[in-house]
């Protein structure tokens, strides 16, 4: 039924060009190393620049000026802080081991690159050897990908805790774990009502469907609000910072880090808040979608359309890295347990929810043969139909989730006779040791 | 017959332990005649799952959330805090020591130093305590300005306090929207009595300066912005569901606890008991402006918050009314005894350069006696005591350090929680280690 749909509704799920004028050969190599060269230039000076973003955007909220004795404003702040943290001294402490304690800054910073690679974020783009794919690798399983290479993080982080041999750190390294294991089944599971919706796994069907159909915000927005907060788990970034938790945990995991490795840390979170922002706005957001026209949806593939809709998708970008700044800089953080209570007890039998009744929504409007596409004043009636029942069933989750029963107050856990208990036990140990020596 | 039941730990200084690893405790009920009966040793709960290993950890005395140089040696369960140990003294200073070799007025620079949120408090604090040992008075001027100085530095560390606590629990931004304020506070001050911090602003028997020209316009226009401020984070915090989550339940004392512990100020406040210096024992006519003591009811870490919010905006109500009722006059008392003369006269009239040199290089001499003076630091009840044998310089000088008494509860307090919470109770706490080491 539903491939039936899919298959009689070019406008949804055409394609935006016909795969025999892609871009090939040789000039499909050299095309590929330059997207390569350049994606990979503009989201390491766009890191720099947003750790700038970060001090303007936190001075703005907090009545300060922020940096501003660097260059103009503070432009130059970034490469300051570079230049600081290249000149200064790589620390080894003795009881590290060093093998990972080098390998866990890599480890973590890759990864956080990497999942960038098949995040389309233009129209693609005609030249004289045919249609150039505006993504670094137009991977048919980009949804999958991204799931299975932003996983591979959280080792940097569990080593660089493990591999420092210091208790603040292991204990960052572990929170660490332990929360971005939890979020990722919640994040996936969000993500996987837009699969549902789209019917594909590629980056670039989701958006095409998004195009054809209207953004995915509306229908799935429990689904995007799922993924949101996961995604702010996913990224280490407060109100879920408990690897870092300053004030608990010195630095968290890179605590016995200095210099360029430090710097590797704080280059990885700040691209894993870049890629995550770009899964929002390409899983919920139409990706490079113009919105109100399908002019940028349709061949010629000229030069302007490449540059508007990548105005687009950046515009779209920033805003979701703004909320990250905007929700750093007011919330207090969680504490461990209450986090990973929301992340098991509340976001995962939610999304798990959520998949059954976007995956009923959706068989039933298919098997009313609602239209997916654009009928009536430019709205879908699918996606209007879909999207009602999303704002239902969230002033639903909202009402019932409110603040006071999704976090659980700090009741200490053990009752006085039980911390006797533990103690007794460590003094015996203790005693036990002393004795036996 | 009316029985009191305690748990007492028997046989210090070995384990503690007896074979099977139980701890040996010997309830014992205390009759009202002294006897003393042993009872069944209580039941032990279930034993905690997954009890592996335990893991010590420093939490400072170099560390980002522990106010100074407090050291907590914690025993960790996994993540929860089975054991609790603070270590203090980092910050001995000796003060009391250095006291007994200084006349009054020059220990004032030292009470500056103790509890450095509080400067100007503790000025006051110490001038009425060595006021009362000499018997003098000071004109009502100077009273309404030491009202005004309580008041001040009450903001001031009730700021540091808001700041520093939302720090500890993630939020960043309160803690420059108060550092802010607390700013404002420090330039009022800076026009008043020259310093900022340490500010030495009282004598014995009056102030070091008066308020300058224009300077309750100033104060006024701070009453005026200053509650915004409070506003603005009253609207971030209280009723934020992370805040509410993180500090609801954690650390509690039931009235009957702080009490026991000797707790004062906000956290005896937070436990329900409505003890405030101000209104129990007044000092500096403080019966006679019109305030409102909060009182929490659950005694945890977000009633702290909450009674120490309340208490911002009633110092800024006490404030207002101490500006309108400041009347005109001197500001140091007339007592010979502990006034020096003015300086031109002092430089013309050789009685008064006699007088001058004696003062100065004596010091006045109080009579033989002792006294406790208590008054309302921001911590909770801080006491002064002085023993003079009738010499310029006291025998004895003594804190009585809220700071200290308070922070003796935190064992309590912490154990049974998440090393998180060991950090938003120490916040709540509200220590300062100058006062706490002195």
């Amino acid at each position: 039924m539903i491939l039936a749909t899919m298959a009689s509704d070019p406008v949804v799920y055409g394609t935006f060009y016909d795969p025999a004028v892609a871009v090939t050969a040789l000039p499909w190599l050299l095309f590929t190393i330059l997207k390569m060269v350049i994606v990979f230039t503009v989201l390491m000076v766009g890191v720099a620049m947003l750790t700038l973003a970060e001090r303007k955007i936190s001075a703005w909220i907090q009545d300060r000026i922020g940096p501003n004795r660097t260059g103009y404003g503070g432009l130059l702040q970034p490469a300051a802080d570079g230049l600081k943290n290249i000149m200064k001294e790589e620390t080894y402490p003795d009881a590290a081991y060093t093998p990972l304690f080098i390998l866990a800054p890599m480890l973590s910073f890759i990864p956080s690159l990497i999942t960038f690679a098949v995040i389309p974020f233009a129209a693609p783009l005609s030249t004289r050897w045919g249609i150039v794919e505006m993504s670094v690798a137009n991977v048919p399983i980009g949804f999958l990908y991204i799931l299975a290479i932003s996983s591979l993080g959280v080792y940097g982080i569990v080593l660089a805790g493990w591999s420092s041999n210091n208790k603040y750190s292991l204990l960052g390294g572990l929170r660490s774990s332990a929360q971005m294991i939890s979020y990722e089944i919640s994040m996936g599971m969000a993500a996987v009502s837009v699969l549902l919706l789209s019917g594909n796994v590629s980056l670039q069907a989701i958006v095409q469907q998004q195009q054809g159909m209207g953004w995915n915000v509306f229908p799935l927005l429990i689904g995007f609000f799922i993924f949101c907060v996961a995604s702010f788990a996913e990224t280490n970034r407060l109100p879920f910072d408990m690897p870092e938790a300053e004030s608990e945990l010195i630095a968290g995991y890179h605590t016995e880090y200095s210099a360029m490795k430090f710097s590797m840390f704080f280059i990885a979170e700040y691209s894993n808040m870049v890629t995550a922002s770009a899964l929002m706005v390409t899983l919920f957001f139409g990706g490079w979608d113009i919105p109100g026209t399908q002019w940028d949806n349709l061949p010629p593939w000229t030069f302007l359309k490449f540059a508007l809709t990548l105005a687009f998708f950046v515009a779209k970008l920033l805003f979701f890295l703004f909320l990250y700044m905007w929700i750093r800089w007011t919330l207090p953080r969680f504490r461990y347990d209450q986090l990973m209570s929301l992340g098991w007890k509340v976001l995962l039998p939610l999304s798990l929810a959520y998949i059954v009744i976007t995956g009923g929504a959706v068989l039933a409007l298919d098997m009313l043969q609602v239209p997916r596409s654009v009928q009536w004043f430019g709205i879908s009636p699918f996606w209007a139909a879909l999207g009602v029942l999303n704002l239902v069933l969230a002033v639903l989750l909202f009402v019932l989730l409110d603040r006071g029963r999704i976090i659980s107050p700090a009741y200490s856990r053990l009752s006085p006779i039980q911390i006797a208990r533990l103690r007794a036990m460590s003094a015996g140990r203790s005693l036990a040791a002393s004795q036996g020596d | 017959m009316a029985t009191k039941t305690r748990t007492v730990e028997v046989a210090l200084g070995t384990a503690g332990v007896d074979s099977d690893g139980r701890a040996v405790r010997t309830p014992m009920t205390v009759t009202e005649n002294g006897s003393v009966t042993t009872l069944e040793p209580p039941a032990l709960g279930a034993a905690p799952e997954l009890a592996g290993e335990h893991m010590l950890i420093n939490i400072g005395p170099q560390h980002p959330a522990t106010h100074g140089v407090l050291r907590l040696v914690l025993e960790l369960d996994g993540e929860t805090v089975v054991r609790c140990i603070p270590h203090i003294g980092y910050l001995h200073c000796g003060f009391e020591k250095i006291g007994e070799y200084r006349q009054y007025n020059q220990v004032i620079p030292w009470t500056d130093r103790e509890d450095y949120l509080n400067s100007i408090g503790n000025n006051v604090a110490f001038s009425i305590g060595a006021e009362r040992l000499f018997g003098v008075e000071v004109p009502p001027r100077c009273t309404v300005l030491r009202v005004i100085a309580m008041e001040l530095s009450r903001i001031i560390s009730h700021l540091v306090w808001l700041g520093t606590t939302c720090i500890d629990l993630g939020a960043f931004t309160p803690f420059l929207w108060s550092f802010q304020e607390r700013e404002n506070v420090y330039n009022l001050l800076e026009s008043w009595v020259g310093a900022r911090l340490t500010t030495s602003a009282t004598r014995v028997g009056g102030m070091a300066a008066d308020i300058p020209e224009g300077w309750t316009d100033q104060l006024r226009h701070f009453i005026r912005t200053f509650p915004k401020t409070v506003d603005e984070c009253d609207r971030m915090l209280t009723k934020n569901g992370i805040w509410i989550g993180r500090t609801t339940a954690l650390g509690v004392m039931s009235a009957n606890e702080a009490i026991n512990y000797g707790l004062s100020g906000p956290m005896l406040r937070a436990s329900g008991v409505a003890y405030d210096v101000r209104k129990d024992f007044p000092y500096l006519d403080y019966e006679t402006y019109d305030f409102d003591v909060p009182v929490g009811s659950n005694g945890d870490v977000y009633d702290r918050f909450l009674v120490r919010v309340e208490e911002l905006r009633q110092s800024t109500r006490i404030l207002a009314q101490a500006i309108d009722r400041l009347p005109d006059g001197p500001v140091n008392s007339s007592d010979h005894r502990v006034i020096l003369p003015p300086k031109s006269r002092a430089m013309s009239d050789m009685e008064s350069m006699i007088h001058h040199f004696k003062q100065v290089m004596e010091g006045p001499r109080p009579p033989i006696g002792e006294v406790y003076v208590p008054v309302e630091s921001p911590k909770g009840e801080k006491g002064y005591y002085f023993v003079s044998d009738g010499t310029a310089k006291p025998v004895r000088w003594r804190i009585r350090p809220p700071s200290y008494v308070n922070l003796s509860a935190i064992s309590k307090m912490v154990e049974g929680h998440l090393l998180s919470d060991v950090i938003a109770i120490n916040a709540s706490i509200d220590i300062v280690m100058g006062e706490i080491d002195r």
